[in-house]
């Protein structure tokens, strides 16, 4: 187990920069998610923390040791990819003993680790299979036991149930975080998959276009966006252009369209510096739609649903409040509202959050 | 009625073209001096005389040589080329992919004589390793054909799991990317073998004085007389040129099985 250190690292491909100048400080034991859309930078990083590439500058470290010259094989990684990449020549119990092939262990004590290892993952009896004979799920479990046997530093995961089902995906989650969680392997998960993201990770690594936006712990992220970016990658997000009033002890006063001038508490606006133009984040999860007029210190304003998007146990709407188009999406709780309904839209100014203009 | 006039029609070329194999299989086993129907009786005495034939167990032992050097040679840089093509980037790859496949685009005549006139050229005389020279350089284009495919369907996670688990990009090589592609280098040594064990264009061309390769030999036989004893020759050489492909096969397709690819 060791920590990961990532100074001022750049990586090119040619004329194309993939990675700008970016430091990262991976604690040891943490489970540190790398989110971004595709062509982010984010996979381009684990692979060059794995030694699968070089970087063209900076250095990386692990455990506090520089590792720029020490290829991948010496490096004592786990590495788990999306589409498995189990040996298809070798039976599972095979597959996960390779690892052991190269290290200290002693022969006799291989089959014991490779059992461990299977029953850890919940499959202790598919030693002798062949790993086309599994179902998708079971390989990728059978690729992170290959990967976890040799007790690696660092557990490298690049979208590892991406590849999965929706429902089976949502049980490896839990099954991957337990796992981790019990051996407390640093791990470093690739996603672009925000509720992965959210739910399993200690710290968030948010990336665009090669650059980190922000990094913070799940809710930090999901509360208070560093930018605009962030705030439209991590659920949906109304924001508007607005203007900072002033700063006090009671917080950041925003004078935003539609909704009037608000209060922010200061710890939702850390970025806001002074007044001049900023900019108001709304979550579509925080602006509730109401028949009736809001209680005493929630903000209403009556707006038109314009389109109503049914989701099961949630409904996302677009409203239109004035001439300016927003999202909501509220729990059901009887009905969804129709198309067409007038309603008042209710917010709480604690909700909301402010980024500089 | 349209489907059986198909049917004929395919047995009647099927027939054009495996009924003069056949006939001389069938003649081989004739016990009269003259190859004509109707056959005087079965007899082996063709195939003793064959084995007794000094030139002929000469020429055989050659091309067997020839054969499988030609084809350990054009396997071994053929995989290796193979590796270069499609794992790593080669400045210039496209060029180099084509000029390695080329031999076989250009007619085998004007390769022979291309050849023989370089070596002219230089002053070279013809030996037993310039015609092994010759023959990895037209058999190796199917070497690679057939390993560059099998190596592009093999992902490169597979290769980049096994070096994180601590192999060397050696070991991963023997442990992983070797076995993996094992069906298609089998292959593409079958290949090279049969193809330089019953090539005579340009066996012809390169080959010394006094060194006979099969067909050379049986070549030469011809121009002095038709003797039954090139019946059975054919027949030695259909069994080894169709049946060491299928065994091949066969064993390429256990493999396969056992390493469920």
């Amino acid at each position: 187990m060791s920590s990961v250190t990532l100074n001022n690292i750049v990586k090119r491909f040619g004329n194309f920069t993939a990675v700008h100048q970016s430091s990262l400080e991976i604690p040891e034991g943490a489970f540190v998610t790398l989110l971004g859309p595709s062509g982010c930078g984010k996979t381009t990083n684990l692979r060059m923390i794995a030694g699968l590439l070089d970087p063209s500058e900076g250095e990386i470290l692990i455990g506090g040791k520089r590792v720029n010259d020490v290829p991948i094989h010496k490096r004592n990684l786990g590495l788990v990819f999306q589409n498995y990449a189990l040996f298809p020549h070798k039976t599972v119990a095979e597959n996960v003993a390779f690892g052991l092939k190269y290290r200290d262990v002693p022969a006799d004590q291989i089959p014991k680790r490779v059992q461990e290892a299977l029953e850890l993952v919940q499959l202790p009896n598919v030693g002798e299979r062949y790993p086309k004979e599994l179902s998708g799920g079971q390989q990728q479990r059978i690729a992170l036991a290959r990967a976890i046997v040799i007790e690696p530093d660092v557990l490298l995961l690049d979208e590892p149930l991406s590849a999965l089902d929706a429902n089976l995906r949502e049980d490896m989650r839990v099954e991957l975080k337990r796992i981790q969680e019990r051996i407390g392997v640093t791990t470093v998960f690739v996603t672009h998959d925000q509720s992965e993201a959210l739910a399993m990770s200690d710290q968030i690594v948010v990336m665009s276009e090669g650059r980190v936006e922000q990094v913070g712990a799940p809710e930090e992220v999901y509360n208070t966006p560093a930018s605009e970016f962030v705030a439209n990658f991590l659920g949906a997000s109304n924001i508007m252009e607005a203007k900072c009033a002033g700063m006090g002890g009671e917080g950041v006063t925003i004078e935003a369209p539609i909704f009037g001038t608000m209060t922010i508490p200061s710890e939702k606006a850390p970025r806001v510096t002074g007044a001049g133009p900023a900019k108001i984040v709304i979550r579509a999860e925080k602006l509730q739609l109401s028949a009736n007029p809001a209680p005493e210190g929630v903000v209403s304003v009556p707006a038109t649903v314009e389109t109503v998007d049914y989701q099961g146990q949630a409904v996302r709407y677009f409203v239109r409040a004035g001439d300016t188009q927003l999202q909501a999406i509220n729990m059901i709780d009887g009905h969804p509202f129709a198309e067409g309904a007038e309603v008042h839209l209710h917010l709480r100014p604690i909700d909301c959050a402010a980024l500089p203009g | 009625m349209g489907w059986n006039l198909v049917r004929i029609w395919t047995i009647l070329v099927y027939t054009f073209m495996f009924l003069p194999v056949a006939v001389v299989v069938l003649l081989s086993f004739n016990a009269s001096q003259f190859g004509s129907f109707p056959m005087t009786g079965l007899s082996f005495r063709w195939f003793v005389e064959l084995a007794q034939n000094e030139a002929i167990l000469r020429a055989f032992r050659t091309s067997i040589v020839l054969g499988l050097l030609t084809a350990a040679i054009s396997t071994t840089l053929g995989v290796l080329a193979s590796l270069a093509l499609v794992r790593y980037r080669v400045p210039g790859s496209n060029v180099i992919s084509t000029l390695l496949i080329a031999p076989i685009l250009v007619p085998e005549v004007v390769l022979a004589v291309a050849l023989l006139l370089f070596l002219n050229f230089l002053q070279i005389n013809k030996s037993f390793t310039l015609l092994l020279l010759g023959h990895v350089i037209f058999t190796l284009p199917f070497v690679i054909l057939v390993v560059q495919a099998r190596l592009v369907s093999i992902k490169r996670d597979v290769e980049e799991a096994a070096m994180s688990l601590g192999a060397s990009p050696r070991q991963t090589f023997f442990q992983i990317t070797l076995p993996l592609m094992l069906p298609a280098v089998l292959a593409g040594a079958l290949f090279a073998f049969t193809i330089s064990f019953d090539d005579i264009t340009g066996t012809l061309f390169w080959k010394p004085g006094g060194v006979e390769t099969v067909p050379t030999q049986i070549f030469a036989m011809l121009r002095n007389s038709i003797s039954p004893e090139i019946n059975a020759l054919g027949t030695v050489m259909i069994i080894m040129t169709v049946g060491l492909p299928l065994l091949g096969l066969a064993i390429a397709r256990q493999v396969a099985k056992k390493s469920g690819t």
